[in-house]
């Protein structure tokens, strides 16, 4: 039933999953850290929505919130997330309570954890554990209708069910994250929040699961929010990618635009920080300064200390995410935002954030601008 | 008979500093079943000699084989490869924090001795840059003492200069300036960029020719990389440092190196000019490695090259016979299973050890291995030393 309504979310462009205003505070009191604030979202059926960050910059905390999974002293303190698993009916997953929460987790949004090793028992069979959730969600099925579903989900993820015996300490790094995906998918969600999925491990295993990932979304038609701190691997897979920055969402647009046009200092920085495979050596700089200090946030947009183009308003006032004044007519269709003065229409904007976007947000279309545009920058 | 020795050898262009022939390092395994780190390590103390290769005939896991390199002065020298390939092995035995099963140092082309005040006066020369400035800094004393300790031990302090002046000295050339901001810091209070930055300044103190950095970027956030990248990029045309850089990203190896050289499961494959072996892999394992790491100019399911090979490194403990690659390689011949290739010249200062570079194979010798592309059975086997990671 997911892969109906995935595959024809993904043709309309339905949202799945809104996020609006969302506010995330750890603590309370003269110390409270602002650990996200005001994230607006939009994850459509079918669709890779990347969330890229660094360490500190609040992604994690943003994805607990949405599943609800914050524990304190994580607290949610303004916006709402709606989940639209079909047109007209909507659920509000802030109001929910704890029966509701349970019933939707995992069958409908299910979530993917940095560290495979932690997240499995490690004193428990992986059979045992994936069955485990199918006797939860599904206690009509048999024990042996169940042994079979796990054999098939392992299949899926290419391991053998003759693994289903096995302890996690049996398996390889890239074989437990498999594992832990098998799992995930174990109830057809829509939904499948990936935190830091392939981190831990080797860029080949990393590929391999990747390109696995993306065959099963094709196949089941599954929404993926990835959040990585891997920029560079983003722009290959996701859709549309969110750039978040001190608990802020900085930027937004499809994948191929934020690549060939970013239009916040911040991302561009973030682009030109990885040296690239192909062409000339040159002397490349990041971004000079360090990830700010939560709890002492500077006044004004959070970037300004570190950005080479501030200005005396962005000391001051903290810029909206808005359309960038520059967008031409074909961006005008695409959900693209940055948070920047530079982008508001009243000054000449530097001509590397200036640049002309790519098409549109359809796969296709980021497939065919991917190839010819020259590296024009870093 | 083929021997290893002498594969891939990178080029030395500057004066040779410090040059390792034939490295071997073998860890005896432990107890069936278990991992062969970790716990393994504290045991090792008490069995050196069974370490250095003991005629016991019990199990080792063949961390580094027969690993030559020389590294020059103003040089950079990266060796690329994924966890377990014994990159890090490496770089503790050109520390000397660990003895080598077989083969020799040699500092300025004498051999180095393994007396007590050698290793001393091999400190002052060769230094270590470790991964996780989280944990190589002690939590309880400030930036002040970390950078005292090292002059101290040294007695390197100059007539008439106070220690104040020497450590503010160190804080400036790691780029933490004002010095004074820093000196009294604890490591709590520094961001990863700024710990990393007195990991290395520690690392100075002693007015060394050689930098370890072993694996310097990879615990830290992106935007900070470039700017510790730089800082090794820097040292090296300032202080003219020979610079030993281990990284499983090839991307930032090309950024920063001189020299590429690609290890897998304990050997080296290719080695050669930066550009020219991420530009132009002669050795399937490091064609494999490019087309795994993330590329944006390839976004897109058309634009992405094919990944040339599955499955995982093997074994340690039960190496494969002749070419340690050959199980996962889409190009694996005959020989490949019974003998190991040597380092093939393919260019210019560039080796690639393959046989595929080899001109007079019979063709039984180049025949395809039967069965090889489906390398699903060989992913499924768990391997040794996972949990190490």
């Amino acid at each position: 039933m997911s892969a109906e309504a995935g595959r024809s979310g993904l043709l309309t462009g339905q949202p799945l999953l809104e996020v609006s205003g969302l506010c995330v505070d750890y603590g309370v009191g003269p110390g409270t850290v602002h650990a996200v604030v005001g994230a607006d979202l939009v994850l459509h059926h079918g669709e890779v929505l990347g969330l890229a960050g660094e360490s500190g910059s609040g992604k994690s905390t943003l994805a607990y919130a949405i599943t609800r999974l914050l524990r304190a002293p994580g607290m949610i303190i303004g916006g709402s997330v709606a989940y639209r698993p079909r047109p007209g009916s909507t659920v509000d997953l802030l109001a929910a309570d704890e029966g509701a929460l349970r019933v939707l987790r995992w069958s409908q949004i299910s979530v993917v954890l940095q560290s495979a090793m932690n997240a499995l028992n490690p004193v428990m069979s992986i059979g045992t554990q994936l069955t485990d959730v199918l006797h939860a969600h599904n206690p009509s099925m048999s024990k042996a209708e169940r042994r079979a579903r796990a054999a098939s989900l392992l299949d899926m993820v290419g391991i053998s069910d003759d693994r289903l015996g096995s302890y996690p300490h049996e398996l390889s790094g890239g074989m437990r994250q498999r594992v832990m995906i098998a799992m995930a998918l174990a109830l057809e969600p829509q939904v499948v929040i990936m935190d830091e999925p392939t981190t831990a491990l080797d860029v080949v295993t990393q590929r391999e699961i990747l390109e696995e990932l993306m065959d099963l979304r094709e196949r089941l038609g599954f929404a993926v929010l990835f959040i990585t701190h891997d920029l560079s691997l983003l722009l290959e897979i996701a859709d549309s990618i969110a750039v978040m920055y001190a608990g802020r969402l900085v930027e937004r647009a499809a994948a191929a635009a934020l690549f060939r046009a970013p239009r916040h200092p911040y991302t561009l920085g973030l682009l030109s920080s990885f040296p690239a495979l192909h062409g000339p050596r040159q002397r490349l700089t990041g971004i000079p300064g360090s990830p700010p200090d939560l709890r002492q946030l500077p006044g004004g947009c959070v970037f300004h200390p570190r950005c080479p183009y501030v200005m005396a308003r962005c000391r001051t006032d903290a810029p909206p995410l808005l359309r960038p004044a520059g967008a031409g007519d074909r961006e005008l269709t695409e959900s693209r935002s940055a948070a920047c003065w530079l982008q508001d229409g009243s000054s000449a904007v530097p001509p590397e954030l200036a640049k002309p976007a790519p098409g549109g947000v359809s796969p296709a279309a980021t497939s065919a601008v991917a190839a010819p545009v020259a590296r024009s920058q870093s | 008979m083929t021997q290893l020795t002498g594969t891939a050898q990178p080029p030395a262009t500057g004066t040779p500093l410090l040059e390792a022939r034939a490295l071997t390092k073998h860890f005896p395994v432990h107890g069936a079943g278990h991992g062969a780190a970790g716990t393994g390590r504290r045991r090792l103390r008490g069995t050196r000699r069974l370490s250095r290769g003991g005629p016991d005939g019990g199990a080792v896991v063949h961390a580094v084989e027969s690993v030559s390199l020389t590294l020059a002065e103003a040089q950079i020298t990266a060796v690329v490869g994924e966890s377990g390939s014994g990159k890090s092995t490496l770089a503790r035995l050109l520390a000397r924090l660990i003895r080598p099963t077989s083969g020799e140092l040699l500092v300025n082309g004498s051999p180095v001795r393994a007396t007590r005040r050698g290793g001393q006066s091999y400190a002052r020369l060769v230094q270590l840059v470790l991964q996780d400035p989280f944990s190589s800094l002690n939590p309880v004393h400030d930036v002040r003492y970390h950078l005292a300790r090292p002059l101290q031990v040294h007695g390197l302090r100059e007539a008439g200069t106070s220690m104040d002046d020497a450590i503010n000295a160190l804080l400036e050339r790691v780029a933490l300036t004002p010095p004074s901001q820093y000196l009294h810091k604890y490591p709590h209070e520094l961001s990863g960029g700024q710990r990393q930055r007195v990991a290395i300044a520690r690392a100075l103190a002693v007015q060394p020719r050689v930098l370890l950095a072993d694996e310097p970027v990879s615990m830290l956030d992106v935007s900070i990389r470039l700017g510790v990248l730089n800082l090794l990029g820097d040292l090296r045309e300032r202080e003219r440092l020979a610079i030993l850089y281990i990284t499983h990203d090839i991307a930032s190896a090309r950024y920063l190196a001189d020299t590429i050289m690609v290890m897998y499961a304990g050997q080296v494959v290719e080695s050669g000019p930066a550009e020219a072996v991420t530009d132009r892999p002669e050795h399937p394992y490091t064609q494999l490695l490019l087309s795994a790491a993330p590329d944006p100019e390839h976004a897109g399911p058309s634009g992405r090259p094919a990944l040339g090979g599955r499955g995982s490194p093997p074994s340690l403990v039960t190496p494969p016979t002749g070419c340690r690659f050959h199980p996962r390689c889409p190009h694996a011949m005959v020989i490949c299973a019974d003998a190991a290739p040597p380092g093939f010249d393919v260019a210019d200062d560039h080796q690639s050890a393959c046989w595929l570079h080899a001109t007079d194979l019979d063709a039984v010798q180049a025949a395809p291995i039967a069965g090889q592309q489906t390398s699903q059975a060989i992913d499924q086997a768990p391997r040794m030393g996972e949990e190490t990671r």
